[in-house]
């Protein structure tokens, strides 16, 4: 008797996981073939290098690609360092004063999970009206920056940490002073790890709307400088889709063109996962 | 002796200084919203935002309730159909397929993971709310809000599970399978009581994902301030609210929606609070 329930449980598991991994490859199918299948057909050479026609229905999308890169740039040019310094301070100096580590990181897990709406609050009333950016694509790669900076820290931290502690010891029984450590030991080593997170951030800001929305505005020309609104491409599909009436087409086009980017993004990443894997395979 | 200690003096009070500079942003972030709040919030009192009334801030009534509503039943929805499903899914992974199968379902979760959130939207607008509408219109409601929520969170979910459960010490369950137990069995006695607050704190990281979601449900969930009396109500979120008014909100208007801003970031606040209770924190 107790078999035979163990046995009817144990089949409805079976046959239950297998249809939910079934569902979720389906879903897959659905959503990648479903923006193939509307939108492929528009995607050509002259879709990515010419300028948008009444309101998006026709034409390109040049100069929200510009617009997207320059937002990215500025985002990665502010998070970079700043996560980087952070990720340095929480791996190898935290030890001494546990306490402030700790309180850094509760800070930073805190800012991982607010809504990204409430930074693009944020950035429209600190970025675009205390400092008079206005909607410009400095606000918006600043507040994007806000944004990704939690998810660089914590992968640039787990990429420090994932260095052996030989190589810290070594150095220092060498009698190099920490900084020197720093510097020439553990960056050098921690470069693709720290390629992965920086990916991943940029994996992040690329796929980010609603932050950018009342930030860096709805302007879909093509920038002069970084103080003109700019539209990302995120945006450029959002708008599309809810205020462009026949924009399907486009917004669907668009939306391959977002996904495929994030795809070699994705793909690049885990590339160098493997690779960094291999190298320290290598050395032991 | 002395410059290389110098240099190492500045070199920790730079990095010191940008990880106060990170600590503080999220102070930063907190004051702004207190400050664009503090205007309303004086003049109406913080229970006029949270007792039942009309969202009408012309007629200076602003009430959330409904919001608040809408987000938290699109969220529970959400749950309620993606946590069953990520946690088979990751099952599946573990213990029934394949290897090589399982590592392609993986890389695919991994592609769905990194899909935006706007596609998400645009995708479930024109494929999902045509669906539910043939169902019962008008499609665009809380039904089809939880459903695409749910696919947009499930990844992560079942990618976070599978990590969990990849966690669980191989002797613990080969032990429970030498012991005659068969999946069932294991995952009942051996894996569950190890990866539960893992795979709890998969559960709350994709509450809070989608609490927060703002593109997906402004396209799909209709947008009618009213509590939901049935699934297929259009319903409008808190983030909704904030992405469809800021662009015209002036004065307290404005200052109502970095209310309900600052309401957000607190209900993260706890979730996240929760989920660092329950996550075993890595050494």
């Amino acid at each position: 008797m107790l078999r035979r329930t163990s046995s009817l449980q144990e089949s409805l598991l079976r046959s239950s996981s297998w249809a939910a991994a079934a569902f979720v490859f389906g879903i897959f199918i659905l959503i990648i073939g479903s923006m193939l299948w509307h939108g492929a057909g528009l995607l050509s050479w002259e879709f990515l290098t010419s300028e948008p026609l009444q309101s998006g229905r026709r034409g390109g999308i040049a100069p929200i690609l510009v617009s997207t890169i320059l937002i990215l740039l500025v985002c990665m040019v502010t998070a970079v360092p700043l996560g980087l310094g952070t990720a340095l301070l929480l791996s190898e100096y935290s030890s001494s004063k546990p306490s402030f580590g700790n309180f850094v990181r509760w800070c930073l897990d805190l800012l991982a999970g607010i809504p990204s709406i409430v930074f693009g609050l944020f950035g429209n009333a600190f970025f675009c009206k205390v400092l008079g950016l206005g909607f410009s694509i400095l606000s918006g790669g600043l507040t994007l920056a806000c944004m990704v900076l939690p998810i660089l820290i914590r992968a640039l931290e787990e990429g420090l940490r994932a260095i052996p502690q030989d190589y810290r010891r070594a150095a220092a029984s060498l009698g190099l002073p920490r900084h020197a450590t720093l510097w020439s030991i553990l960056l050098p080593a921690a470069v693709p790890a720290l390629m992965v997170g920086l990916i991943l951030g940029l994996g992040r800001a690329i796929a980010e709307t609603a932050a950018l929305i009342f930030t860096s505005g709805y302007v879909d020309r093509m920038p002069e400088s970084l103080m003109d609104s700019g539209r990302s491409l995120s945006v450029h599909i959002y708008d599309l889709s809810m205020n462009v009436s026949g924009g399907d087409k486009s917004a669907y086009a668009s939306s391959l063109v977002l996904v495929a980017l994030l795809f070699i993004i994705n793909i690049s990443a885990s590339m160098l996962a493997d690779r960094h894997l291999k190298s320290r395979l290598d050395l032991l | 002796m002395s410059p290389s200690l110098k240099s190492e003096a500045r070199w920790i009070l730079v990095l010191r200084s940008s990880a106060v500079c990170s600590a503080l942003l999220l102070l930063l972030i907190l004051a702004f919203l207190c400050k664009e709040s503090w205007p309303v919030l004086r003049e109406k009192g913080l229970s006029a935002f949270i007792y039942p009334g009309a969202w009408s801030p012309r007629e200076g009534e602003y009430s959330l309730l409904a919001m608040l509503m809408g987000t938290l039943s699109v969220t529970a929805g959400a749950l309620l159909i993606a946590t069953p499903l990520g946690l088979l899914t990751a099952l599946c992974c573990n213990y029934y397929m394949p290897p090589r199968l399982a590592s392609y379902l993986k890389r695919m979760l991994e592609i769905l993971s990194g899909i935006p959130s706007v596609v998400y939207g645009f995708w479930g607008l024109t494929e999902i709310v045509p669906l539910v509408n043939r169902i019962h219109p008008p499609g665009a409601s809380l039904l089809t809000g939880s459903i695409v929520l749910a696919i947009m969170v499930l990844p992560t979910l079942a990618l976070m599970a599978d990590a969990s459960i990849v966690s669980v010490p191989t002797q613990a369950v080969k032990g429970a399978a030498a012991l005659g137990l068969d999946t069932w069995g294991v995952f009942r006695s051996a894996v569950w009581p190890a990866a539960r607050p893992g795979l709890m704190g998969a559960v709350l990281l994709a509450t809070g994902r989608a609490l927060g979601e703002t593109m997906a449900v402004i396209m799909i969930c209709g947008n009618i301030v009213q509590v939901p009396t049935s699934i297929f109500d259009p319903v409008r979120t808190l983030t909704a609210n904030i992405a469809l008014e800021m662009a015209y909100a002036m004065n307290f208007h404005r200052s109502a929606l970095f209310v309900s801003g600052l309401l957000l970031a607190f209900c993260i606040a706890i979730i996240v609070s929760l989920a660092s209770l329950v996550r075993p924190r890595h050494a």
